[in-house]
């Protein structure tokens, strides 16, 4: 065993390192993005038909100023994506030319999949001011099943990854006969298409609502801060005890049909049944585990319902053929923190309900703000150590047991990787810094724009953008009641303060 | 089967080259519109005029790549092994771009603006030229599979004068479809300013034009055969056409007209490219048939691409339309603000 560890490290190439970091970092910072091009239409949609059924002017501004939003997240998103599929021929030209054809087609329904939500999101962000409010609204409402769609693809592709399926190899070990069917729908694919779209909604909608609590709790308690929080928050928190549930019922899946990783993922290293769960804790290379609180038996009962139940160990395998012990520990501490990420959003979700069907109205604690401020970056958190439980639970392999991740290495020197590690680091920063810079830009504006209307004293004129109408006035958007004060200047609604 | 996929493969790349073209050549026009005061309407004219439509024309890549890795997995995996430099710094400007762009529009400081400008322009002639240049190496056969990353099979005169006529061709594009915005967005002046500058491409693509033609005929015999035989020779002369055409509707203003031929030039082109490779997708040593995946992939990859055709393209060609026809306008700030004081309760108080 010793032996294969060595050669095991003598064989890594010294690309593959620099390359898994940069794929890596390039998926963790796309992944951030994810949740809001997933479900930020959804909730803007929802926002965008309460306007329009109660011809609500506050919850159509919320819906035009998440739209301004979105339409600078959305170009954000859409070109880390598209590093990503360079990244594929760059990094992993070894997976694409030898499994590109049985698992590509996943990529080919994302294709199109983009098309529409692209084609559908410019009509809906460049459409509120020409269009007929019912036609925009219509052409906006398919966009959610677009987002669903590109998530299919991608997810079908991952999972294949976990469990690859759907061809069979000739004598050279090249894969033949693929049967295209079988490829997209993995057993893993359910679970974790889900999983993973309640988790884009609950994440968007926690971070969405979490923006309106810190508003909340800096003493902003209008209806614009209510309606902004209570939507958003809503779909999340139904959406919390759901996710639960499919946590669960994926983890047993992983237990059944990816048990190496179960066994990363739950540091076991000996096949047994009465295993004890360990909260934390680091696995060593001989086995032992230090540190982490320990329930004895839980690990048993939670995979198969009883302590007799038997769980597969790392050692069950060589050690050429399953994550090392510092891959494992990682896993471990990745999914123990999605749990405990999910338990503390639950136990969110169940304040807020209870409160809602016993007074019908928000909570009043400060504490609940405060974690409805915080909910956003937890599920953020939770959805990057979900991915990478999956992903290094899976090591050493990019295709489970078929193919290793240093057999789909680019054979590009490491040192070149390195740089354009450093390169991309250094652009990936500069883009998110200015983009969370231009989101703050256009809060203070928002702001400075709401103090204004409503005639209090620091309302100071909101500073001439590059002229709101450079070549003759415009229609003003159709806003619901309010007969909309023309273009600039809303002077004319000024209504004091109520 | 094969044959299709190849087909469709190329008509994305046709597609790519008009939309993502048009975009990168607004780019090209940002970079040379001069300093703050005096680029301040071209570029105010290139923001609203790519604004809703670069995202599309994006997506045209990704189809591109995705047709590739799964219709051809083994072309994907040459091309992105043998010329890993080109597509790297052509991925990393098209991040820049993106991201540049559209961070400009909301940014309010000059210096931000300037930045984000500067960032976008230079990228805009980046990335086409490293595109171009990769074509360049496929199209004179500097890779086969096999070739291992190397400055070797990019930095060759046909790379370099493909990034050249690619660089010009985004560059006529850009400023065709920005003269008929201009006339679109009431802005006289800058129709003018831009019919010019289109002059100045068509003669800039003729001229990188002839100098690919004699690389290719020296270092691509292969393609050079293509071009002067048959179909490849038939949509050259096609595009040699459009291109005389392009020059006389842009002479007599006719810029409405001129978009559809200027799209005529670079289309007909890449077709004739892709007609005159025939049967290879690398010249002379990886056919379309031994790239081709597994036939069941490729008979679905097709039914996909079918679908696409159907419910993808009248979805592109209505933004098109309603993009070309004023329909789609940014929010502005006055939008963004609220009609009634927001203190108070819900106007019909629910
Ligand atoms: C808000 C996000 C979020 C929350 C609260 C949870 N998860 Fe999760 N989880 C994800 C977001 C996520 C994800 C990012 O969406 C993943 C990554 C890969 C995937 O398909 O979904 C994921 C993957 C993932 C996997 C790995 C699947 C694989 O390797 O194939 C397991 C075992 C769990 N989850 C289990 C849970 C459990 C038991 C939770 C209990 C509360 C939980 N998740 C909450
Ligand atoms: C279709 C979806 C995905 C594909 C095809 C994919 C592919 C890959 C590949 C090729 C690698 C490098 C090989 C390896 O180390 O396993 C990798 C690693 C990794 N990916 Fe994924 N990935 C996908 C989704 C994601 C997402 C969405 C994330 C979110 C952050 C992610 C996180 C990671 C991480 C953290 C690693 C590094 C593993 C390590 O360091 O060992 N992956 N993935
Ligand atoms: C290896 C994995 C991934 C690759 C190769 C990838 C690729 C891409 C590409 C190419 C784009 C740009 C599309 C366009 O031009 O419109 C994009 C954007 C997007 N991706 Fe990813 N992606 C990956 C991971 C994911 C995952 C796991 C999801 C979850 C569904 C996802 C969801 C999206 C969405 C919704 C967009 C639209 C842009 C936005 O709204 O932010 N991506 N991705």
């Amino acid at each position: 065993m010793h032996i294969t560890l060595h050669l095991l490290a003598a064989d890594a190439p010294a690309q593959l390192l620099p390359a898994r970091e940069l794929m890596a970092f390039t998926l963790a910072s796309h992944i951030i993005l994810v949740p809001m091009g997933v479900a930020l239409p959804l909730i803007t949609l929802v926002m965008h038909s309460i306007g329009l059924r109660r011809n609500d002017a506050t919850a159509l501004l919320l819906a035009r100023r998440w739209s301004a939003v979105m339409a600078v997240q959305f170009a954000i998103g859409v070109v880390t994506g598209t590093v990503l599929s360079f990244e594929f021929g760059l990094l992993w030209p070894g997976l694409m030319g030898k499994w590109g054809d049985v698992f590509g087609i996943g990529f080919g329904v994302e294709a199109w999949a983009f098309f529409l939500e692209a084609v559908l999101i410019a009509i809906y962000l460049y459409g509120w001011r020409r269009l007929k409010p019912r036609t925009h609204f219509l052409l906006g409402l398919p966009l959610p099943v677009t987002a669903l769609l590109g998530a299919f693809g991608i997810l079908a592709a991952n999972a294949w990854m976990n469990t690859p399926r759907g061809f069979s190899l000739d004598s050279q070990g090249k894969p033949v006969d693929v049967n295209v069917w079988k490829a997209v729908f993995t057993p893993m694919f359910g679970p974790q298409y889900w999983h993973f779209v309640v988790a884009m909604l609950l994440t968007a909608g926690y971070v969405v609502a979490g923006v309106y609590a810190v508003g909340w709790l800096r003493g902003r308690r209008d209806r614009y801060h209510r309606l902004g929080f209570t939507v958003p928050f809503t779909l999340a928190a139904v959406a919390t005890p759901v996710q639960f549930f499919l946590g669960d019922s994926i983890t047993r899946q992983v237990f059944q049909k990816q048990p190496v990783k179960f066994a990363a993922t739950e540091i076991v290293w000996k096949t047994d049944s009465h295993v004890p769960e360990y909260l934390y804790g680091r696995l060593h290379p001989d086995g032992s585990i230090s540190g982490g609180i320990k329930f004895p038996q839980l690990d048993s009962i939670l995979a198969g319902f009883s302590p007799d139940t038997v769980v597969t160990g790392l050692s069950s395998v060589p050690a050429s053929d399953r994550p090392n012990a510092t891959q494992a520990t990682i896993a471990h501490w990745a999914f123990d923190t999605m749990v405990v990420a999910g338990s503390l959003l639950l136990l969110l979700a169940l304040w807020y309900g209870l409160v809602w069907l016993r007074h019908r109205r928000l909570p009043d604690s400060k504490w609940f703000f405060r974690g409805a401020a915080c909910a956003g970056v937890g599920s953020v958190i939770a959805v990057e150590c979900g991915w990478i439980t999956t992903e290094v639970g899976r090591q050493p392999w990019i295709v489970y047991q078929n193919m290793r991740v240093a057999e789909a290495v680019t054979s590009t020197r490491s040192t070149t990787l390195w740089i354009m590690f450093g390169l991309v680091i250094v652009v990936y920063v500069f883009i998110f810094g200015a983009f969370l810079t231009v989101l703050l830009k256009m809060r203070d504006r928002w702001r400075l724009a709401d103090a204004e209307t409503s005639g209090r004293p620091d309302g100071r004129p909101v500073d001439a953008p590059e002229a709101v109408t450079p070549y003759g006035p415009r229609p003003a958007v159709p806003a619901g009641d309010a007969p909309s004060s023309g273009d600039g200047d809303s002077t004319a609604s000024r209504g004091g303060d109520a | 089967m094969a044959e299709f996929v190849a087909f469709v493969l190329l008509l994305a790349v046709a597609a790519y080259a008009c939309g993502g073209g048009t975009d990168y050549g607004a780019g090209f026009w940002d970079l040379t519109a001069g300093g703050t005061e005096r680029g301040k309407r071209p570029r105010w004219l290139i923001d609203h005029a790519m604004a809703p439509v670069w995202e599309v024309n994006n997506v045209w890549l990704i189809f591109v790549l995705i047709l590739m890795w799964t219709g051809f997995p083994v072309l994907f995996q040459t091309v992105f092994t043998a010329m890993w430099l080109p597509f790297a710094l052509a991925a990393l400007g098209m991040v820049l771009r993106g991201a540049g762009f559209a961070l400009r529009k909301p940014s309010r400081r000059l210096a931000r603006r300037r930045l984000y400008g500067a960032v976008f322009a230079i990228a805009s002639l980046l990335t086409p030229f490293c595109l171009g240049a990769a074509v360049g190496a496929i199209a004179s056969g500097r890779i086969a599979p096999g070739t291992e990353a190397s400055a070797h099979a990019w930095a060759t005169p046909a790379s370099l004068l493909f990034g050249l006529l690619t660089v010009a061709g985004t560059a006529l594009l850009g400023a065709v479809f920005l003269t008929a915005d201009a006339k679109r967005f009431d802005a006289p002046d800058l129709v003018g300013y831009f019919r010019l500058r289109a002059l100045a491409a068509l003669v800039a693509v003729a001229l990188t034009a002839v100098g690919v033609l004699l690389v290719t005929r020296g270092d691509a015999p292969h393609v050079w055969h293509g071009l002067t035989h048959g179909a490849g020779l038939a949509l050259a002369i096609v595009s040699a056409v459009f291109f005389v055409a392009t020059g006389l509707l842009v002479l007599r203003g006719q810029t409405h007209w001129a978009r559809f031929s200027a799209v005529g030039i670079v289309g007909a082109a890449v077709f004739a490219w892709g007609l005159a490779q025939r049967p290879y997708l690398i010249p002379t040593s990886l056919s379309v048939a031994d790239a081709a995946g597994d036939s069941q992939t490729l008979l679905w990859l097709s039914v996909v691409s079918l679908v696409a055709l159907l419910f993808v393209l009248p979805a592109v060609f209505f933004l098109y339309w309603l993009d070309t026809h004023g329909e789609l306008e940014p929010l502005t700030d006055a939008d963004l603000r609220p009609t009634g004081p927001l203190r108070g309760d819900a106007v019909d108080g629910d």
